[in-house]
């Protein structure tokens, strides 16, 4: 299976075909839905991000709080359409990846083709199994929104389906 | 008369929550495996193994089966021979929430207002129904119920003289538009008849009982087998990537309606539907 790293870069990300199923190893940044709101409000005001969304990976979940090892008992992706409205901003920003379950809405299909970006997928409810793929893990941002709070995660081999690739191709047609 | 503390209520409430979230259903389980040898679909059948496997790991390192750990929703059927005591029961089960939900680590997703949507930090308030029912018994069921696939699910106020060709096309457009987001394959509960909110009720029950369970009406458990017959001709297959199992299980209950209606419910339970009972 293909190995993947981060940041992921866009000769990488153009190579990727959709459907195909990839191993992901680096840095990924956790972000639902009221993360979206504030990191978009950012922008929009021209503030500085709590990270660099240039060739970034960013995962649509929210964890367990972490155990007594620092780390999260269960830590899938949420769905990812509830998110779209917040995507074109961050795309244009050169958002590189993003990980997710279930179907985008057109627009965000038709920028990953014109940013040359890449939508994956990962497992949904299989997040005990995910989580065992997270080597570390601390809260970057907005932490009083607890589950919703910006994680910065290290994840090795993380396993993925590849959902539109970089020329705007879908898996669920 | 009976005492029961609601103390104990509390405890138990507390453990169930933890042992709904951890523990995958066995009829669950059991279907998934079935699913597997059945399944031709080779990226299907991979998913469907991890799917056990992430239920093996839950279930042997106490983490939750998905990160959603749901809002929770409690049954209480009481005998009418008891007599509760020591204190309140709606907050001794919330408290069980609580308690259950820091103890095992799970996602704290209750909001306390849906528009001003601050978290509570103790996934409470939970959602409590209370039946009360012959006998000195008490039982509690808890369902947390994840919201992808809650955020799927419908009602629809048939009209009377539709029938099962309507309710089965209506479930079909419901599933559709779930597709590949709800965490399929997934576990349907029905509910039929009664008033709108009756019969959404009866749906969110449904989906306590064992999916290998045959139902007790002859009329309902052809219609349960119509259904899950033509659902998993859809093709979403686990994750949406396609194959013969989108869904798992179907479950309906019914409820005398009025002349004028048929209302039908369709909860969408995703592949880790989870519940847990004891009685005291």
């Amino acid at each position: 299976m293909k190995k993947i790293k981060t940041p992921l870069m866009k000769s990488v990300r153009t190579k990727l075909r959709c459907g195909q199923e990839v191993l992901l190893s680096g840095t990924i940044y956790t972000a639902r839905d009221e993360a979206h709101k504030k990191l978009t409000e950012l922008i929009r005001r021209k503030k500085k991000l709590p990270f660099d969304l240039k060739d970034a990976v960013i995962y649509y979940s929210g964890p367990t709080p972490m155990r007594r090892n620092g780390l999260f008992g269960s830590c899938g992706p949420t769905t990812s359409s509830r998110m779209d409205k917040f995507t074109p901003i961050l795309l244009k920003e050169s958002l590189g990846a993003m990980i997710g379950k279930g179907r985008r809405s057109n627009r965000v299909r038709d920028l990953i083709k014109r940013e040359k970006a890449v939508y994956l997928l990962a497992i949904g409810g299989a997040g005990a199994y995910l989580a065992k793929r997270i080597k570390s893990s601390s809260v970057l941002a907005f932490k009083k929104l607890g589950p919703e709070a910006i994680y910065k995660l290290e994840v090795k081999d993380f396993p993925l389906v590849v959902g539109i690739d970089s020329s705007g191709r879908s898996v669920y047609k | 008369m009976r005492k029961i503390n609601v103390n104990k209520i509390k405890k138990v409430v507390s453990e169930l929550c933890i042992e709904a979230n951890v523990n995958l259903r066995r009829d669950i389980y059991k279907a998934i495996l079935k699913a597997l040898k059945k399944e031709t679909n080779r990226r299907a059948r991979s998913i469907l193994g991890i799917l056990l496997e992430n239920a093996g790991i839950a279930r042997g390192e106490s983490r939750a089966l998905c990160q959603d750990t749901g809002l929770v929703c409690v049954y209480v059927r009481i005998g009418q021979d008891v007599k509760l005591v020591g204190g309140d029961l709606k907050k001794s089960i919330d408290s069980g929430v609580k308690e259950g939900y820091k103890k095992g680590a799970l996602r704290k997703s209750v909001v306390k207002s849906p528009l001003l949507r601050v978290n509570t930090g103790t996934n409470t308030p939970s959602i409590i129904y209370t039946d009360i029912v012959k006998g000195n018994k008490l039982k509690i069921t808890v369902i947390p119920k994840g919201f992808g696939s809650e955020n799927k699910s419908k009602l629809e106020m048939l009209n009377p003289t539709q029938g099962e060709k309507d309710i089965i096309s209506f479930i079909l457009e419901v599933v559709k538009e779930a597709g590949p987001d709800a965490c399929p394959p997934y576990i349907l509960g029905i509910g039929l008849g009664g008033t709108f909110d009756k019969a959404s009720s009866l749906a969110k029950k449904a989906l306590i009982s064992p999916i290998d369970r045959q139902n007790a009406k002859k009329h309902l458990r052809k219609l349960e087998d119509a259904i899950l017959k033509e659902v998993n001709k859809l093709g979403i297959g686990p994750m949406g990537l396609g194959g013969k199992t989108t869904c798992l299980g179907v479950n309906i209950l019914e409820y005398p309606t009025h002349i004028a209606g048929l209302p039908v419910a369709v909860n969408v339970g995703c592949h880790i539907t989870r519940s847990a009972s004891r009685v005291i």
